[in-house]
């Protein structure tokens, strides 16, 4: 199997929309906010979310933030949980597609605008890459303090002990950090961000990416940004310091050691395998092996 | 001759110009130090500079207040934003959400911009500082966020001890004002995070 190249949209362009579905006016909003959160890095931007024509937890904030910055010349990747095939990346890819007419592609290296649901790309990004981050719940504070009012303080007071003690309960319970995704981490050694429920085991890759990170939250109508080549550090403890998941057994298809893996339940008496969750990291590792056997 | 029939036009076509000078907009600030190019076609009304006059009818709208230091607006100037920005003008630079300073020569103090408040510190101003040139002037070594390392700029024009007020309005951090550079056709970024050292 080859690479498919990146295709325009089979699907005609819808008529009767602006390009990329929002107006004009609601693009300035938008963008001026990403601006601001760029310079802020951490810090979450209040914008006025629209409605848009899918639910609130389908990735609203995401396709507001991409619908803001995509254009003409852009190649648009949409995944949802490391894989471009399921019901959300295969929606959001044909609304951009329909609304803006832009080619898309599943190839992460071909891809100048990747927007993710929960996965960051095993593929190390480039410069002229940016990665949009669908948010369901921005606030990293959030479960400790239900107020706004107060959290808004504690960002601005850099009172972050609560994370820590939250961080230190699982210790006490568990022995471990338990927290496995959603894991709160330091911008730039100042705000407290959430990286959206992302396993930990992408946390490493956000610290001094190369690619510009942008965040975007549509119910609770925030936007967030990671500059490129910013610090951005896990919390933990000296004596129990910050560690990502690893699994006893390689991907099923591909034998990667190195990557995310899903499990899947394959029958009802308790067989199972484990895949690489980057659908497009597994395929170009198998197509590498098939061109080396032959 | 009416006031519409030398009124300069914007850009060409607005969807994709201000989605292009968008973008370049993105890329100064979120990688301080790269010098880019305008990437759309606009002659705005002197003394505005095609840079800056593509930044303000990407970002500028009745939502944003906008100060325009002495000298850096002419009569066409404020005509032509609000015919199509239609950003209302403000005359103390505190309540500005944009600003535009031109060549101002002698000295401009950044403290007279709103630099947000600490719960909120997106509300502050973000200004459209015209140079002479982005490069060819005093060197300077720029540190911080979006920059791997060090980067260099060298502009031209800037104001007297541009370096020293930078250096208060980065220790005033999450707080700041942000600057966009522009001169002629092109543009670069200085967002608050950004450090300065000259040489």
């Amino acid at each position: 199997m080859t690479m498919p190249a990146p295709t325009r949209a089979s699907t005609p362009t819808s008529e009767g929309y602006n390009f990329a579905y929002l107006d004009e006016q609601t693009k300035r909003m938008i963008r001026r906010a990403i601006l601001k959160a760029v310079a802020i890095p951490g810090y979450q931007v209040p914008f006025a979310g629209r409605e848009m024509p899918l639910p609130y937890g389908w990735g609203t904030g995401g396709i507001q933030v991409t619908a803001a910055v995509i254009g003409p010349k852009d190649v648009l990747k949409v995944i949802d949980q490391g894989a471009d095939d399921t019901t959300n990346a295969v929606s959001i890819r044909r609304f951009f597609a329909r609304t803006a007419g832009v080619a898309t592609t599943e190839a992460t290296r071909e891809a100048t605008l990747i927007q993710t649901r929960h996965r960051i790309p095993e593929l190390p990004l480039n410069e002229r890459q940016i990665l949009v981050y669908q948010v369901p719940i921005p606030e990293p504070l959030r479960w400790m303090e239900p107020r706004e009012t107060e959290t808004r303080k504690m960002h601005a007071l850099e009172e972050y002990g609560v994370m820590h003690v939250k961080l230190y309960e699982d210790i006490a319970r568990f022995g471990r950090i338990a927290t496995s995704y959603n894991y709160p981490v330091r911008v730039d050694g100042r705000y407290l961000m959430s990286p959206s429920p992302t396993p930990k085991f992408d946390n490493p890759k956000m610290d001094r990416m190369a690619a510009l990170q942008l965040f975007g939250a549509g119910r609770e109508k925030r936007i967030y940004a990671v500059p490129p080549y910013t610090e951005v550090k896990s919390l933990d403890f000296d004596d129990h310091p910050f560690e990502v998941q690893s699994w006893d057994q390689p991907c099923a298809l591909c034998g990667a050691t190195d990557s995310y893996l899903d499990e899947v339940i394959t029958d009802d008496r308790g067989g199972r395998m484990f895949v690489c969750s980057d659908t497009d990291h597994c395929r170009r590792r198998r197509d590498a092996q098939e061109e080396a056997a032959q | 001759m009416t006031a519409a029939a030398h009124l300069l036009p914007g850009f060409a076509d607005p969807v994709t110009d201000s989605q292009a000078v968008f973008r370049a907009t993105l890329e100064a600030l979120s990688r301080p130090g790269t010098v880019l190019e305008v990437p759309a076609a606009l002659a705005p009304p002197a003394p505005l500079s095609p840079a800056a006059g593509a930044v303000l009818l990407t970002l500028a709208d009745l939502d944003t207040p906008l100060w325009l230091a002495p000298g850096s607006g002419s009569e066409a100037v404020i005509e032509w934003l609000a015919f199509h920005c239609g950003c209302p003008r403000v005359a103390d630079p505190g309540h500005a959400a944009l600003a535009v300073a031109a060549r101002p020569g002698g000295t401009l103090a950044l403290d007279i911009f709103t630099p947000g408040s600490p719960t909120r510190p997106e509300g502050s101003t973000t200004l459209l500082l015209e140079v002479d040139d982005l490069a060819g002037g005093p060197p300077l070594t720029l540190a911080g966020p979006g920059i791997d390392g060090t980067a260099r700029l060298a502009p031209a024009g800037l104001p007297e001890g541009f370096a020293e007020s930078w250096r208060a309005n980065r220790a005033l951090f999450p707080q700041g004002i942000d600057v966009i550079l522009t001169a002629g056709r092109h543009l670069a970024g200085l967002p608050r995070t950004t450090t300065l050292k000259e040489g």
